[in-house]
């Protein structure tokens, strides 16, 4: 089957080149639509959107990735990863809560509003702690806070310098990962690929250089995955999870995912399990319960 | 051949090309975003966002 499909996007990565080049090579017929030019107009998509089998929003910012994929799902146009999803992912308190709900280990976390309450969340925590903002990626504006000073001085620039976002501060335990995290790539709970990203900085994002490994998942971390994956909606999914001891804790689910670097890393071909799957997703038949979206 | 937007250093453009992708000027360092392919035409990068990528 061939689809006509649609590609959010307003900056092609590597990422998004391996997923055109997957697409093309099997012969479907790909849109892309970059969200900078377009218009949303709450009544109706334009003809951009019209006979789409299905979108996949590739959108760099998660501002943009949130609207365009409600309105998508206004017009009624199925879009990977739904809104839902997006909503839950793109914040970090809500990913937290979602994560909790569902039973999935997760990092003990607070979240407050102001300077007082953040600085008494941190002394209950002790040090070291960490301080992220709720919304960003990349490791950008994340802090380790390794005691009393350190965590005035930067409550402090956050609350002055800081986006409002900025002034919800969510303080999270740190924890003794063995130098190392696991982001694993997950189609609706069913891992693609897992890799470590190892560094000796507390911080283990590729986009930081960490260095990348295949990771051979084992059972438990697969339910794990799988259950993180539920409790934020499913979809095409990074799930990063740290190593405690015999066990692990999920610390967070992204919505738009890179997956170059874990290409590089594994033996598998990301691109074209991703392509496999949405393949499969467009040939699914459209859900008559969800919602109907009166954003 | 392309200019830089930035510096104005001749560029050599890899084959697969897309637009919306950015690259490198590598004598000036501007990041340049690909706007068309067909000629190719570049211009300057956006700002990286806080809210971009995962």
């Amino acid at each position: 089957m061939i689809l006509k499909l649609g590609l959010l996007y307003s900056r092609i990565r590597r990422d998004e080149k391996l997923l055109l080049d997957e697409l093309r090579e099997r012969g479907h017929d790909v849109e892309k639509i970059d969200v900078r030019d377009q218009r949303f107009d709450v009544a109706a998509g334009g003809e951009v959107f019209a006979d789409l089998d299905l979108v996949v929003d590739r959108c760099l910012a998660t501002s943009r990735s949130l609207y365009a994929t409600r309105f998508c799902e206004a017009y009624g146009v199925p879009v990977v990863n739904g809104n839902e999803t997006a909503e839950v992912c793109a914040d970090k308190a809500k990913n937290s809560l979602a994560l909790a709900a569902a039973g999935v280990p997760t990092p003990e976390t607070t979240v407050a509003f102001t300077k007082e309450s953040a600085l008494e969340a941190i002394e209950s925590f002790g040090y070291p702690c960490v301080l992220k903002p709720v919304v960003g990626s990349w490791g950008r504006l994340m802090a380790k806070i390794d005691s009393r000073d350190a965590a005035e001085a930067i409550l402090e620039h956050k609350a002055t310098l800081g986006h409002y976002e900025h002034k919800v501060f969510y303080v999270q335990e740190f924890v003794e990962k063995p130098g190392r995290d696991i982001r694993v790539l997950a189609t609706d709970g069913e891992p693609v690929a897992a890799m470590v990203r190892s560094s000796d900085h507390w911080l283990t994002n590729a986009a930081k250089g960490a260095e990348t490994a295949e990771f051979e998942l084992d059972a438990e971390a697969k339910a794990l995955v799988e259950k993180a994956s539920d409790a934020v909606g499913g979809g095409l999914l990074g799930v990063d999870l740290m190593e405690t001891g015999d066990s692990y804790t999920v610390h967070e689910v992204n919505h738009t995912v890179e997956f170059k670097a874990l290409n590089d890393a594994v033996d598998a071909d990301v691109p074209a399990a991703v392509v496999d799957w949405l393949e499969a997703k467009a040939g699914e038949p459209a859900d008559e319960d969800a919602p109907e979206v009166t954003a | 051949m392309s200019q830089c937007v930035e510096c104005g250093a001749d560029l050599t453009l890899h084959d697969d090309l897309e637009a919306g992708e950015i690259v490198d000027c590598t004598t000036c360092g501007a990041e340049l975003e690909v706007v068309d392919v067909e000629p190719p035409v570049l211009d300057r990068a956006p700002e990286l966002e806080e809210d971009w990528g995962e």
